[in-house]
């Protein structure tokens, strides 16, 4: 079992999405992040004062797969997220040790199958 | 033929009713009212998340608090009877609005007095309004209101009394006598007032934590500040044109005017940040906006059409310049208040030197064949206004900030004067966690701190009680 974790563009989030779905991924989790890569941040200017913020709005995704789905779903994640420019975003992956499934306390692999 | 009688050139009994000027005033009064919770919107957006109840609050106490001491003795002072010899009016004569509730014209011809009583008290309402904005995310709620209802009755009830209840400046007056400054409905006795009681109050009180060093210290709804633009434009109407006291030619040129001044503004403000920041912002219209309604307010009734332009496309342009020079003084004037309201009141109250149309009241401006004759007296009134208002206000925010405290705790600034000063927040980000105790506030206390015993350690005790007393138990 795997947890994939992907740092993308906020306006990639509905393209990975569906092409995770296109993958037969049937879970995922969602959350707003904010943070900085080569990218860096931005600038804003209010009354003629500048604020320049380090950090820029990100989206976070996490996919728990087991291995056999790996590489569809790094796969779906890339194409998805991708538009060449700074600021895509990173993938990473981590071992996950157990997993529940709360409903049925099904464990392990058919948990999050 | 009822009407007859307000033909041209026919005299009119000042004690009879004008049955179209009073509805005009009647609804131009609550026109300015409406202002008050726009500058609430407006100062509100501009204001960090965790402060914008407070500011917004701010505005809604000088509307509970100056209504009732204008009613109770703030007319008296500042459109009674002269006392001491023209600097303030005779508050016991009017108390509590004694002897005005069925009166007509006392003040202005065909006019119920106490339209008038209520068209001026509006005026004082967002005038104590206005300062807040220079002392924003900072000031205990309560001394708040002290201080609204002592500048009401020390600063503007007088300053009102010279400019428009007949006193120093009046026809009769010390000053007035000799000199005769112009200004239609407010850029000195509002404006300038205003900008510069919010200036002397920000020293006193002091910057607010992380001044200029913290960059999340910047407008958190823009949105808001265009609706409060918005409105105090659609509110500056009945300001202006209703400081005719008439519905006449004048209350339509003071109208128009007002039109013109502020979109001229607001272009002048666009044009200095598209040229010197590279980009024309929504904060930058709204802010000229205003900067053209404050301009053009000492002069919308005695200027043309042109002329109001080119006050208010100057007033846009010095407004969004003088914005800055805060920064460098290190004076936290949080919201501008002094750059746009002193800078702009002041323009406009000078710039009738140059472009008020000749007329009963003056030989006209430098650019009408005045020379500099209305000049003089349009600079010496607005130096006595901003020095008494000064003064005064300095001395008001020393008492109250040395004897009960002004400011609220370092503590209590950083997380966040909404909460602290008024147990509420105005967004709800997480939805998640909480506990509810309807009608007792006291049971939430009671309640976590029990709970913390039955875990034991005093160090959970510690932390409830805290979270119970921010009113939110969440992890």
């Amino acid at each position: 079992m795997k947890l994939v974790t992907a740092i993308v563009r906020p306006e990639r989030v509905d393209a990975v999405s569906a092409a995770l779905e296109r993958s037969g991924v049937n879970g995922l989790t969602v959350s707003q992040a904010s943070g900085y890569g080569r990218q860096r941040g931005h600038t804003e200017v209010y009354r003629g004062a500048e604020y320049s913020s380090d950090l820029l709005p990100k989206v976070r995704l996490e996919v728990l797969v087991n291995e056999d789905a790996l590489g569809a779903v790094m796969a779906a994640i890339e194409e998805g997220g991708r538009t060449g420019r700074f600021g895509d975003g990173k993938i990473w992956i981590i071992d996950v040790r157990d997993a529940v499934r709360v409903r049925t306390g099904e464990r392990g692999a058919s948990a999050i199958a | 033929m009822k009407f007859s009688v307000l033909a041209v050139g026919m005299a009119v009994d000042p004690q009879v009713l004008d049955p179209g000027s009073t509805a005009w005033m009647l609804t131009a009064s609550a026109l300015v009212l409406l202002m008050t919770p726009g500058l609430a919107f407006f100062y509100g957006g501009l204001v960090r998340m965790k402060s914008v109840l407070n500011i917004m609050m701010m505005s809604f106490g000088a509307m509970g608090v100056v209504a009732v001491v204008w009613a109770l003795w703030g007319y008296g002072l500042a459109f009674g009877p002269d006392a001491l010899g023209g600097f303030v009016g005779d508050p016991f004569t009017n108390f509590g609005l004694s002897g005005l509730t069925t009166s007509i014209g006392t003040k202005a011809a065909g006019l119920p007095d106490m339209i008038f009583v209520g068209f001026q008290a509006t005026f004082a309402i967002i005038t104590v309004a206005l300062i807040s904005g220079a002392v924003a995310e900072r000031v205990r709620f309560g001394p708040w209101l002290l201080f609204a209802a002592l500048w009401v009755t020390l600063v503007y009830a007088p300053i009102a009394h010279w400019v428009w209840g007949g006193g120093l400046f009046g026809p009769t007056g010390i000053i007035g006598s000799k000199i005769s400054a112009l200004d239609f409905a407010g850029g000195t006795v509002v404006h300038m007032n205003a900008g510069i009681a919010g200036l002397m109050l920000a020293v006193v009180l002091g910057k607010r934590l992380g001044f200029m060093k913290d960059p999340n210290i910047r407008p958190h709804n823009l949105p808001f500040v265009m609706l409060g633009a918005g409105l105090l434009w659609f509110g500056w109407f009945g300001f202006n044109a209703g400081s005719e006291l008439a519905a006449d030619a004048t209350a339509a040129l003071a109208w128009t005017n007002t039109l013109l001044a502020t979109s001229a503004a607001l272009l002048g403000w666009l044009l200095v940040e598209r040229l010197r920041d590279g980009h024309a912002t929504s904060l930058g219209a709204a802010s000229g906006a205003v900067a053209g309604l404050v301009a053009v307010t000492p002069a919308c009734g005695f200027i043309d059409p042109v002329g109001a332009i080119l006050i208010g496309a100057i007033a846009g342009v010095v407004c969004a310049l003088a914005v800055g020079l805060k920064f460098k003084i290190g004076l936290d004037d949080s919201l501008d208040v002094v750059a746009v309201h002193f800078v702009g009141g002041l323009w406009g109250t000078l710039a009738l030197g140059f472009f008020a149309l000749p007329s009963a009241k003056t030989e006209g401006g430098l650019f009408y064949g005045g020379g500099l004759a209305q000049f003089w007296p349009q600079i010496l009134t607005a130096l006595i206004v901003t020095a008494w208002s000064a003064a005064m206000t300095t001395l008001i925010g020393f008492a109250i900030h040395k004897s009960i405290g002004m400011r609220v705790s370092e503590a209590d600034e950083l997380s966040g004067i909404d909460v602290t000063e008024h147990a509420e927040t105005a967004y709800e980000l997480l939805m998640v966690g909480g506990s509810f105790h309807p009608g007792d506030p006291h049971a939430r206390t009671d309640a976590a701190v029990a709970h913390a015993q039955t875990e034991g350690p005093a160090e959970a005790q510690t932390q409830a009680e805290g979270e119970a007393a921010r009113g939110r138990v969440s992890s």
